[in-house]
C-alpha cells in the first residue's frame, strides 16, 4: 500500500480526489452559499484563463492581450448551442463546440500575427480581441448590444471541477513533453531554439491554438453558469483582468496563476463592500505589487507535492518524530 | 464631391487630436519602448482640467488650453517618477502591467472625485461660433482651432526635438540608452522630459476634444487612446512625423467608413488596418526594417 502511494501519480489523483470532495461536502452541507459558489465558479474560470493565457504569455513568450476574444467565442457559442438542446449533452456540445470555433480562430489569427515580435503582437491581438467584440455586437444572432439573456445553466461544482483540473492536467504535462520543451525554448531564445532545428511558427501557433481551446471553455462555462451575456463584457478590460492573474501569479508558473486566480477572486469579492473605491484600491495595488515584486508571486517557480512533503518531513523533525 | 470633402474635413479635425494623442505614445515607446496605457488617461484629464478651466474659473479657451497643458506635464511627470522609474531594469511586460495600473487608477479615482456622469463644455460664444460656408461644404472656428493649435504644437515640438540640446539629449537616448549615458546624458531627466511632453500634447488634445465634441467622462480616454496608439502604430512608432502621418489617416478613415459604410465597424476597420500593416510591414509606414543580429 505504502509503494502504491508513494507513486506521484497516485498522490496527485487522491490530491483532486479530495479537493473535490471537501468543497462538494460543504456545498451540500450548506457552508458555502450561492453568493460563495459564484465567487467559485469566478475562480475557476479564471484558473483556466490564467493557466491558458500563461501558456502563451508565461512559456511560449508571446505577449498576447486578446485572451478574452476567445473567451467570448467560446461563450457565444455554448450559449447558442444550449438556448437551441437545453440539456447535459447539448451543453457538452456546446462547450466543446465552443472550444473548436475558438481554436480555429485561434489558428487563424496565429498562423499571419505570430510573426511579430513583441509588443507588435501583443497590439496585433488587442486588435483581433476588438474586432471579434465588434463582430458580435453587430450580429443579428447574438442580439447585438443587448446580449443573449436566459443561457440555460449547467455549469455546476462537478463541471467546473472536472474542467479546471482538466485544463490544468492538460497544460501541464503538455509542458513536460517534448512540444512543450519547445515552447519553453522559444520563450527562452527564439534564434537559438530556431538554430537548434525547432519549427518556432509552429509551435507558437500551437501554444496560441491550445490556449485559444482553454480560452473557449471558460468561455462556455461562463455563459452556461451566469446565463447571461454581451459583448462589452468580453472587451479589452477583460484581457487585461487575465493578464493581470498572469503577471501578478508569475509568469511560467501554472500554481502562480491557480494562486493569484484565488488571491484576486477573494480580493474583488472583499472589496465589493466598498464599491466607490473598489477599483482604486485594486489598481493602486497592482502599482505596488508591480514596483515592489516584478516577477510576480511565484517567479516561474511551481508549488509541487514534494515540497509540501518536505515541508511536512521538516516539521515532523522538529516535532520530535523520527522517519524510520 | 463635396461631401466627400466635407468628409475629408472632419477626419482631418479628428485626425488631429488622434495625432496629438500619438506623439505622446510614440514618444515615449521610442524612449523606454513602453506602451503607456496611462497616457489616454492624462488626456481625459487634460480634457477635466480645461471643463474646470472654463466652468469654475471662466478662464477662456487659450488660457485653459495652457493651464490644462501645465496640469497635464506635471502629472505625467509624476507618473513616470512614481510608477516607471523604478521599474527601468525590469521585465517589459511588468511595466506594462504597471502602466495599466496607472491609467485603472486615474480613470476610477476620476470617477470617484468626479462620478462617471457626462459633462458638457460650456457653449462658446463670440468668434468661437463663427462658420464658413464654401459652397456646400461647411468649416467651423472649432475645426479652424483644432487644426491650428495642431499645427502650432506640431511645429513646436518638431523645434525641440531638432535644434534644442535637450531634443538632441531625446533623440541620443532613443538611439541608444547606454552609450547617451556615457556621453554624460543625464538618461532620467531626459525620460522625464519626454513624458512633459507628452502629457502636455495630451493634455491640450483633451482641451480640444471638449470643445470639438461638447462632452466628456472619465473613461472618454480609453477608446481614442487605442486608436491614437493605432495611428502611431501605424506611422512607425518612435517616429514623429510618423505619428502625425498616422493621426490623420485613421482619423480620415474613420470619419469615412462612418460616412459611406456602418457606423458600428468603423472601429473594426481602423483594427483590421492595424493588422494588415503590422503584417505587411510591422515596423510601420515610415519605419526602417532592423535585422535581429545574435
Amino acid at each position: 500500500m505504502a509503494k502504491v502511494i508513494k507513486h506521484k501519480g497516485i498522490k496527485r489523483l487522491i490530491l483532486i480526489i479530495l479537493t473535490y470532495s471537501i468543497i462538494q461536502a460543504l456545498i451540500s452541507v450548506g457552508i458555502i452559499n450561492d453568493y460563495l459558489q459564484a465567487t467559485i465558479a469566478t475562480i475557476c474560470i479564471n484558473i483556466i484563463l490564467a493557466v491558458s493565457l500563461n501558456l502563451i504569455t508565461g512559456f511560449t513568450g508571446q505577449f498576447s492581450l486578446g485572451h478574452a476574444g476567445f473567451m467570448s467565442i467560446g461563450a457565444y457559442v455554448c450559449a447558442l448551442i444550449t438556448m437551441q438542446y437545453p440539456s447535459t449533452p447539448g451543453f457538452v456540445l456546446g462547450v466543446f463546440a465552443g472550444a473548436i470555433a475558438a481554436a480555429l480562430v485561434g489558428i487563424m489569427v496565429g498562423l499571419p500575427t505570430l510573426r511579430l515580435r513583441g509588443d507588435y503582437l501583443a497590439i496585433a491581438t488587442l486588435g483581433m480581441a476588438e474586432i471579434i467584440r465588434i463582430v458580435f455586437l453587430n450580429m443579428k444572432i447574438t442580439n447585438g448590444a443587448a446580449g443573449l439573456n436566459g443561457v440555460p445553466q449547467f455549469t455546476n461544482w462537478p463541471w467546473l471541477f472536472v474542467f479546471t483540473a482538466g485544463t490544468i492536467l492538460a497544460i501541464s504535462n503538455f509542458l513536460k513533453s517534448s512540444h512543450g520543451r519547445a515552447c519553453i525554448s522559444i520563450r527562452e531564445d527564439e534564434i537559438a531554439s530556431e538554430a537548434m532545428g525547432i519549427n518556432t511558427t509552429k509551435y507558437k501557433v500551437a501554444a496560441f491554438t491550445i490556449a485559444a481551446f482553454f480560452g473557449g471553455i471558460a468561455g462556455a462555462l461562463y455563459a452556461s453558469y451566469f446565463y447571461f451575456l454581451k459583448p462589452d463584457l468580453f472587451g479589452f478590460a477583460k484581457s487585461v483582468d487575465i493578464l493581470v492573474i498572469v503577471v501578478f501569479g508569475g509568469m511560467g508558473s501554472i500554481s502562480g496563476s491557480v494562486l493569484a486566480a484565488i488571491l484576486l477572486a477573494l480580493i474583488s469579492t472583499y472589496l465589493q463592500s466598498f464599491p466607490e473605491i473598489r477599483m482604486i484600491l485594486y489598481s493602486a495595488m497592482l502599482v505596488v505589487i508591480m514596483i515592489f515584486r516584478p516577477h510576480g508571486l511565484m517567479g516561474s517557480k511551481e508549488i509541487s507535492l514534494a515540497a509540501f512533503e518536505r515541508i511536512g518531513r521538516e516539521g515532523l523533525k522538529y516535532a520530535g518524530f523520527k522517519r524510520k | 464631391m463635396e461631401q466627400f470633402l466635407q468628409q475629408i474635413l472632419n477626419g482631418i479635425s479628428l485626425g488631429s487630436i488622434y495625432a496629438l494623442i500619438a506623439l505622446g505614445y510614440t514618444m515615449v515607446y521610442g524612449i523606454i519602448n513602453l506602451i503607456n496605457f496611462a497616457h489616454c488617461d492624462v488626456y481625459m484629464i487634460g480634457a477635466y482640467v480645461g471643463y474646470f478651466c472654463m466652468t469654475v474659473l471662466g478662464l477662456g479657451v487659450f488660457p485653459s488650453l495652457l493651464i490644462a497643458m501645465a496640469v497635464c506635464t506635471v502629472l505625467g511627470i509624476l507618473i513616470e517618477k512614481i510608477a516607471y522609474k523604478p521599474l527601468r531594469n525590469a521585465a517589459r511586460i511588468t511595466v506594462l502591467i504597471t502602466a495599466i495600473g496607472v491609467s485603472l487608477f486615474l480613470e476610477y479615482g476620476m470617477m470617484f472625485f468626479v462620478k462617471a456622469n457626462v459633462r458638457s463644455y460650456p457653449p462658446l460664444t463670440g468668434i468661437m461660433t463663427a462658420k464658413f460656408q464654401m459652397g456646400n461644404i461647411t468649416i467651423t472656428m472649432q475645426q479652424i482651432l483644432i487644426v491650428s493649435i495642431t499645427v502650432i504644437l506640431m511645429v513646436l515640438l518638431q523645434f525641440i526635438v531638432k535644434k534644442t540640446r535637450v531634443g538632441k539629449a531625446m533623440r541620443a537616448v532613443s538611439l541608444d540608452k547606454d552609450a547617451a549615458e556615457i556621453m554624460g546624458i543625464n538618461v532620467n531627466s531626459t525620460i522625464s522630459f519626454t513624458f512633459a511632453i507628452g502629457s502636455a500634447l495630451a493634455g491640450a488634445a483633451g482641451v480640444l476634444v471638449g470643445i470639438y465634441y461638447n462632452s466628456i467622462n472619465p473613461l472618454m480616454g480609453v477608446v481614442p487612446g487605442l486608436k491614437a496608439f493605432v495611428a502611431a502604430v501605424f506611422g512607425g512608432i518612435g517616429i514623429i512625423p510618423g505619428a502625425l502621418i498616422g493621426g490623420y489617416f485613421i482619423g480620415a478613415v474613420e470619419v469615412l467608413v462612418a460616412g459611406y459604410g456602418n457606423s458600428m465597424f468603423r472601429d473594426a476597420v481602423v483594427f483590421a488596418i492595424l493588422i494588415v500593416v503590422l503584417i505587411v510591414k510591422p515596423s510601420g509606414l515610415l519605419g526602417k526594417n532592423t535585422r535581429e543580429k545574435v
